[in-house]
């Protein structure tokens, strides 16, 4: 009995030095920087690749001379981010969301703008990412990584001759093995580019005729996914779903040995733009720039690029002949289809902010449509 | 009837450990996938390894996890010994559910409220950032206190409460009275409150989620932003190093209950036997 005691006083004694190290740490001449980033979306120095956060540390330390420790921590969704930033209890330095939600927070006075004098690297990103609808003056963001969906097929179960736009997700022949995306707004997208109706209208009428096409496909869809859609790819259990450029690569690399899983891009189909800003609650603005301009740099972001597998806006990652290798030829063909109009088929396609009235609407379509 | 009643327990046993020995095997998966076994490796392991910031969430979690347990269990403690001692039924009955609240409580309601609270404090001391340690280190005090006092409560109870009684009259002071006599009594309830609240705050994510600052990443957290892509299977990995710690630990406790046991029935024996 008296060890036990003797074993719990001496874990308490621990802890509270534990602690106290802990609390430690914070104090002295070390800078902190606060970045909130997706889960798995920065090279983490797994598997032989770069330390990314580590990396600009020491590189920090060399350059100026002085200590910084760069908190990071991840967020799942767009709108948890906004939560937390909302409730105005943390602080972060740089932020990287989504386009529609940057347009929101921009809207909300939430963002800094950006001087551009400590981020030389902006140079590099390619002129077709400038001037999107989410910021139009390019003041307050910078492009981290774009995508496209596409449509993901197993070839060993389609027909190569039923390839070919979104008519695929909809064609009765694979009943029972077609994947939906289980999130309202991206069920839709899909509904509406292949009835080639405006993802953005404010049109109720059109709506509804989303929803009918939706209400046809319920019958031949097997499952409505959002992460899910990766084992149900890679096992063969489904053969045809909608999903982002990068992920598909993640799914061949896992495919089981009777699947051989295809992608092409239907027209017309969804972008998406993840982008790095600077909240309104920054405690050192210019450190944030700094660690932008850093994330920019060839470097940091190739060793990126190749971690998340998404394409990168950055001349200096998709011209790289290194990076190009490692990727290779079909995936740099697929992850980096013709850039030269981008910006115009983003403005015209991509998701933005619906007002509340017609979120509300979608989702009452979207809750009819799971639920009869 | 017997068969019946086998296939049952097997069912039940299926059940529960079927999703911990899957995941078991595919964390020695070559390959990244949940559906393919493409060979056996430590690949997942050695990545989990090189993970900075997973390590670091697990290290948070953990120094987080030994805090408030200890912290909880030595406040509970407190707190069941002078329940125990309250003479009006009333009082201990409304202490009682007072107490219960937290328990019965939706997580999802303690952790906003929570955070309201240490966002109106930190406004009122005019800070710029009111969530840190220190609040997640609250809040988990918070929602693991009740079910250390409903352990060691009991424990209280059973107790022959002439036992510290005739210790003062052989001359004990209540301090030590309570040290030499009650203490080792009640310790089963305590330690079972301690690892209750430490499994507790090892794997709470809501309440976390809303009181954590912008620094402190807690393992559940890390796990669950992973779904923009998707699980790793090291995690898989790490949750098989985390079942296993666990269970030795739990095969050491019962180990130590059982000479507790043996030694308690010795000396019965012993009593009777004179």
């Amino acid at each position: 009995m008296k060890k036990k005691l003797l074993a719990l006083a001496m874990a308490l004694v621990m802890t509270v030095s534990l602690c106290l190290s802990l609390a430690g740490c914070g104090g002295g001449d070390t800078l902190t920087l606060n970045v909130y980033n997706w889960g798995e979306y920065i090279s983490d120095g797994s598997d032989g690749s770069l330390d990314t956060i580590k990396a600009f540390e020491s590189w920090y330390k060399e350059t100026y001379g002085q200590e910084v420790k760069v908190n990071y921590t991840t967020f799942a969704s767009n709108e948890d981010m906004y939560a937390k930033l909302k409730s105005g209890a943390v602080s972060y330095d740089v932020i990287i969301p989504s386009d529609y939600m940057i347009a929101r927070l921009k809207e909300e006075d939430m963002l800094l703008p950006l001087n551009f004098d400590n981020i030389p690297n902006y140079e590099y990103i390619n002129e077709s990412f400038r001037g999107l609808y989410y910021d139009e003056n390019n003041e307050y963001s910078i492009p981290y990584t774009y995508g496209v969906v596409g449509i993901i097929y197993d070839a060993n179960q389609v027909d190569e001759a039923d390839v070919g736009g979104w008519d695929l997700m909809w064609n009765e022949k694979y009943a029972g093995k077609i994947l939906q995306f289980n999130n309202s707004r991206d069920a839709f997208g899909t509904a509406m580019y292949k009835d080639g109706i405006d993802v953005n209208t404010t049109d109720k009428a059109q709506w509804d005729q989303a929803l009918q096409s939706l209400l046809d496909q319920r019958p031949l869809v097997k499952a409505y996914v959002m992460d899910e859609i990766f084992n149900a790819m890679e096992s063969g259990e489904a053969s045809i779903g909608a999903y982002y450029a990068g992920d598909y690569f993640t799914m061949v690399d896992a495919q089981a040995d009777n699947v051989d899983l295809q992608f092409y891009y239907p027209e017309p189909t969804n972008y998406f733009v993840d982008a790095m800003c600077i909240p309104s609650c920054c405690q050192n603005q210019e450190l944030a720039e700094i660690f932008i301009n850093y994330m920019l740099g060839e470097e940091a972001a190739i060793a990126n690029a190749e971690y998340i597998w998404y394409a990168s806006p950055n001349s200096l990652v998709y011209e790289n002949e290194t990076y190009q290798e490692d990727m290779g030829e079909e995936a740099m063909a697929i992850l980096y289809p013709d850039t030269a109009d981008f910006s115009t088929k983003y403005n015209q396609l991509a998701y933005r902010n619906l007002d509340n009235e017609m979120l509300d609407y979608m989702n009452t379509l979207w809750e009819t449509l799971k639920i009869n | 009837m017997k068969s019946i009643a086998k296939v049952y327990t097997a069912i039940i046993f299926v059940f529960l450990f079927a999703p911990i020995a899957i995941l078991l095997v595919f964390s020695f998966n070559e390959g990244n996938s949940l559906s393919v076994f493409s060979g056996f490796s430590l690949y997942w392991y050695e990545e989990l390894i090189g993970d900075s910031n997973t390590l670091e969430a697990l290290r948070n979690t953990l120094v987080l996890a030994l805090c408030s347990s200890i912290l909880s269990t030595i406040m509970g403690t407190a707190a069941a010994v002078g329940m125990n001692k309250l003479r009006s039924k009333p009082m201990r009955a409304a202490m009682n559910t007072v107490t219960n609240l937290p328990m019965v409580n939706p997580e999802i309601i303690t952790g906003i409220s929570l955070m309201l609270m240490f966002v109106f404090v930190g406004r009122m001391m005019g800070l710029a950032t009111s969530l840190n340690f220190g609040t997640i280190l609250i809040a988990h005090i918070t929602f693991s206190l009740p079910f250390v006092i409903l352990q060691v409560l009991p424990k209280l109870r059973q107790m022959d409460k002439a036992l510290p009684e005739a210790a003062m009259d052989l001359g004990c002071t209540p301090l030590r009275a309570f040290l030499k006599v009650e203490l080792p009594e009640i310790f089963p309830g305590i330690l079972t409150g301690f690892i209750m609240a430490f499994t507790l705050s090892l794997d709470d994510f809501v309440i976390s989620y809303f009181t954590t600052g912008n620094g402190f990443e807690t393992l559940p957290i890390r796990i669950y932003s992973m779904t923009k892509k998707t699980v790793t299977p090291k995690m898989y990995a790490l949750a098989t190093i985390i079942f296993f710690a666990i269970l030795i630990l739990l095969l050491l406790s019962n180990l130590a209950d059982r000479d507790e046991n043996e030694r308690q029935k010795a000396r019965r024996k012993e009593k009777a036997d004179r």
